[in-house]
């Protein structure tokens, strides 16, 4: 098989409270045609006005990709009819975009591996088209428009040809997805495309050939889809090139339903966009002043995160986990802030807390246990104050209530009994009751221990010190 | 001298109510404007209610705005809430504006009356006014010539005395060549200084609102109404406005004046520069001191903007496309087929031959051969003007190497009509203010002068104006104008 290469143009929304050019809401999913106003409806004598908010975003993400950020960037129109496109073109950045010459890191299984950002430029989203009569355009009797997401503002990003599998082209949307969300610009819901990735791919016959001719693949909206996509898309390059045929540059619509890649327009049908300067905006001026405010206020970065944790001594499972989530990053950080140690903050906030905010369909952000809460509740656990199996009563106790761990702890009365007396006394009840596990016992069956251990638990209702209970139990039956 | 600072005074005074001098002018629309064809549409009672209002408020003694009460028009690609926006095409026939454009809004804020909207060519795209889809407008002077364009609507209806003084806009003399044929003040300000938002974008880098007027003193009076920074247009300036009206001083002594050659030689009808020469006489009288420059780029001004300003028309109308407003062709099988039909059906010919010339010059592969080249050239002609003002105050050139020419004369070719912008183009394309000011009574038929300064400078153009008009004696051609 020839050796792909890939590019990639991510298209991510930014999660700006307005659109790109006027003041209506960018939230998503409200009825058709209630976000819209005079400018992102392209009506006659409406202008747009630049939202810095979505600029401050973009500088944000250029400077987490490593790019640079121009003191001079400028609008262009890229012209082209379409029902969704409201002005007949979109605003957007051509030749003079806000970040040039970037770069990311992504983990391989060789290592990590440096892929180019070419650039990152600013433009604002279309309407949609909602097709009538059919689940897609081809046999619908007609179509009707939404121009709620009309001029939101998008970033695209786009990498240098340094991709060489699917499984990097993968990894390079992962990555950028995950400085994206930590950057808190974009929430990164592929499904809601908020994030869209264009696959360029072209194959060549060895590392050092000359690269083939390539093809863009559009809609390809899942982590599962871009691996799968480049495969399919792979296998049918090298069919061609196989048989002797020449691959034709065209962009392709990936089918997830067929598993196929087909044309949508070729080279010659390519639209002419007839870019130019956007004359109704002035060109965009950052100051280096703006910029530093900017750089001051970046949030860390998701490498720079898990260096800290693995430093910290989390397990590799934990680190994806946790840094999968911003929120769940800021909690970890804010529990550990507050006196626990990182290993055991992790163990609690990936494992119990993790459960019931899934099932309860909630985040880290809105969770009713306080990260101080929660390093009280561990406070608890390394003290002795508390067993384990105690605590996570407690935690289910406070996450149900909202109360705080000491307020539980007192009114259901439950830390753990490590009273040696008071153990010893219950012990000898248990050992008189079953005189015969202690025959068992003395006869060499150890494994009989764990049942008294778990009869002196029922009657303590859990709140006996086990490792107490194991002491007293030795000592009593001489084992 | 005043018409509007003297039709205040009497609403002040007592002497005339503001219903009265509604009625006087909506009449005089319902008389002459059959002929003239000014209007395309008449806001008639929302201007008696208006009036209405005003005339109680005046009697309760109310502090109003100079312009309270004063009867004005607006030209078609102007905004007013509620009322058709048309742009004097079929796309945009029964368009009904959803908001007011910022203009609108501060003459509206001062309280002047709108009696109406005006013709212009089609998307402003002509000279003569002819290009409309609805009517030809005549010129007062002579109604068998054109009142000159685009908004040549405004300049008849103030011509002719329907109103005290209009809106324009002027991407390349829609304004000046205008008030020029028909004898009247016409003033592009400074690009930047008027908010185009609700301004219907012919070429966005070029097209700036201005008045027209009887006098120097209306035009001043009605910048200042609407000038100023709008936080809704990125282009408008934030440059501070200055009170225009109350620093008008006709003291111009010792200001010193540039007349490029090249737009007093080609293509100059004889009668034109004749009374451009006698103009810069009488400015002598008044302590100017004038002489000739040349600016070598003017020639390409008139190639270059034929670039430009088609290359931002031919997106600026992309919208039109019948999907969300305006003309919709009806029966297509699909959405392609019904832009097509519905730009077909819905532009008139010069504003296709536009789109064409500026589609074609924007394409890959031409881009830099034309869009960027004319750029270029546009630069270059901001580098002239910009030496000739360290040099000169003010540059005087004729508004239009011609007076007024007749209706028809130059229906099929379009290139003879092109020439006809070449001393306004220019000043477009360097974003400069400028004044066109009647030359001379109309005998038999006005010439325009045009007053050019550096950008946010127009106190020195309505002063020099003012200055001149004081000269010129037009006291008598308003009397004979009003009675």
């Amino acid at each position: 098989m020839r050796k792909p290469v890939i590019g990639i143009e991510i298209h991510a929304q930014l999660n700006t409270k307005t659109k790109l050019f006027c003041a209506c809401s960018t939230q998503f999913g409200a009825p058709p045609n209630t976000h819209i106003c005079p400018v992102c409806l392209g009506l006659p004598g409406a202008l747009p006005v630049l939202n810095q908010q979505a600029v401050t975003h973009a500088m944000m993400a250029g400077m987490a990709l490593n790019t640079t950020i121009q003191a001079v960037s400028v609008f262009a129109r890229k012209n082209y009819f379409y029902p969704d496109l409201p002005k007949g073109y979109q605003i957007s950045q051509y030749d003079q975009p806000i970040c040039l010459a970037g770069w990311v890191d992504i983990p391989t299984e060789s290592g990590t591996k440096r892929i180019g950002i070419t650039r990152i430029h600013i433009e604002e989203d279309a309407g949609k088209l909602l097709h009538q009569g059919a689940d897609t355009i081809a046999g619908s009797t007609h179509s009707i428009v939404d121009l709620n997401r009309a001029s939101t503002p998008l970033i695209e990003i786009v990498t240098e040809p340094d991709i060489r599998s699917a499984t990097e082209a993968r990894q390079v949307v992962e990555t950028i997805r995950e400085h994206l969300i930590h950057l808190g610009i974009c929430d990164g819901n592929m499904e809601e495309g908020s994030l869209r990735a264009d696959i360029n791919i072209s194959l060549r016959e060895s590392d050092t050939s000359p690269f083939g001719t390539r093809c863009e693949i559009k809609n390809v909206n899942s982590f599962r889809s871009i691996e799968r996509a480049i495969q399919i898309e792979m296998t049918r390059q090298n069919a061609l090139l196989d048989r002797g045929e020449t691959v034709i540059q065209q962009t392709r619509q990936y089918d997830e339903a067929t598993q196929t890649t087909r044309p949508l327009r070729d080279k010659e049908e390519s639209h002419d966009y007839r870019y130019f300067p956007e004359p109704d905006l002035t060109p965009l001026v950052i100051s280096s002043e703006w910029m530093a405010r900017v750089r001051d206020a970046l949030p860390e970065l998701p490498a720079h995160r898990r260096n800290r944790y693995h430093q910290a001594g989390l397990s590799p499972f934990e680190i994806d986990v946790i840094v999968a989530d911003p929120h769940a990053c800021t909690y970890l950080d804010a529990v550990e802030q507050a006196g626990a140690t990182y290993p055991v903050a992790a163990k609690w906030v990936v494992g119990d807390l993790m459960a019931w905010l899934k099932q309860e369909n909630r985040g880290y952000d809105t969770c009713p246990l306080t990260p101080s809460s929660l390093a009280e509740l561990l406070a608890c656990v390394a003290d002795g104050t508390l067993s384990g199996k105690l605590a996570k009563g407690v935690l289910e106790t406070c996450l149900s209530t909202g109360e705080t761990p000491r307020t539980v702890i007192q009114k259901t009365g439950s830390t753990q009994v490590s009273d040696e007396g008071e153990l010893t006394t219950i012990i000898d009840q248990i050992l008189d009751a079953n005189p015969d596990v202690v025959e068992k016992i003395k006869a060499g069956k150890g494994g009989a221990t764990q049942f008294l251990v778990g009869q002196v638990m029922k009657e303590t209702k859990g709140r006996a010190n086990p490792d107490v209970v194991r002491r007293v139990l030795s000592g009593r039956l001489g084992i | 001298m005043s018409v509007i600072q003297s039709l205040a005074n009497q609403y002040r005074s007592g002497q005339r109510r503001v219903s009265d001098a509604i009625q006087s002018r909506l009449a005089t629309i319902t008389q002459q404007d059959p002929t003239i064809g000014a209007f395309l549409s008449v806001h008639t009672d929302q201007a008696l209610t208006q009036a209405a209002t005003l005339d109680q408020w005046f009697k309760e003694g109310r502090e109003l705005p100079v312009l309270a009460g004063i009867p004005l028009a607006i030209k078609d690609n102007i905004h007013v809430k509620d009322t058709t926006t048309t742009c004097a095409s079929r796309v945009l026939q029964h368009f009904i504006a959803p908001y007011h454009a910022t203009v609108t809004e501060r003459l509206l804020n001062q309280h002047a009356i709108i009696l109406g909207k005006v013709n212009m060519d089609e998307f402003a795209m002509g000279s003569s006014t002819e290009n409309s889809a609805f009517q030809i407008t005549r010129n007062p002077v002579d109604p068998s010539r054109v009142p000159g364009g685009s908004s040549g609507g405004s300049a008849a209806a103030v011509a002719a005395n329907m109103v005290v003084g209009a809106l324009g806009s002027d991407t390349g003399g829609s304004i000046r060549q205008p008030a020029s044929f028909c004898g009247i003040v016409g003033f592009k300000p400074t690009y930047g200084r008027v908010s185009r938002y609700g301004l219907v974008a012919f070429a966005s880098s070029l097209d700036q609102i201005g008045p027209l007027t009887r006098t120097v003193e209306d035009s001043a009076i009605m910048l200042d109404a609407i000038c100023g920074h709008d936080p809704l247009d990125s282009t408008s300036s934030p440059h501070p406005a200055p009170a225009f009206f109350e620093q008008l001083n006709p003291n111009v002594s010792g200001l010193k004046v540039g007349v490029p050659r090249e737009l007093l030689s080609e293509h100059v009808m004889p009668e034109v520069r004749d009374s451009v020469m006698a103009a810069l006489d009488r400015l002598i009288t008044q302590g100017v001191s004038w002489e000739f420059f040349s600016m070598p780029s003017l020639k390409a001004a008139v190639s270059t903007y034929y670039i430009i300003a088609p290359a931002e028309a031919s997106s600026n109308l992309a919208r039109f496309d019948g999907v969300r407003y305006g003309h919709r062709a009806e029966g297509c099988a699909t959405v392609k087929e019904m832009m097509h039909a519905t730009r077909g059906d819905g532009f008139g010919d010069e504003v296709k031959r536009r789109i064409m010339i500026g589609t074609y010059c924007l394409s890959s592969g031409y881009y830099d051969a034309y869009y960027n080249k004319a750029q270029a050239v546009r630069r270059v002609i901001q580098q002239e003007f910009n030496t000739a003002f360290a040099k000169y105050d003010v540059i005087i050139t004729p508004t239009s190497p011609t007076t007024a020419f007749s209706i028809g004369q130059h229906h099929h070719d379009p290139l003879s009509m092109y020439i006809a912008d070449i001393a306004t183009i220019p000043v477009n394309m360097a974003g400069l203010p400028a004044l066109s000011i009647p030359c001379q009574p109309s005998d038999p038929l006005p010439v325009g002068l045009q007053l050019i300064a550096p950008a946010f400078e127009e106190q020195r153009l309505l002063n020099l104006g003012l200055a001149y008009q004081q000269v010129a004696g037009w006291a008598t051609l308003l009397e004979v104008h009003n009675a």
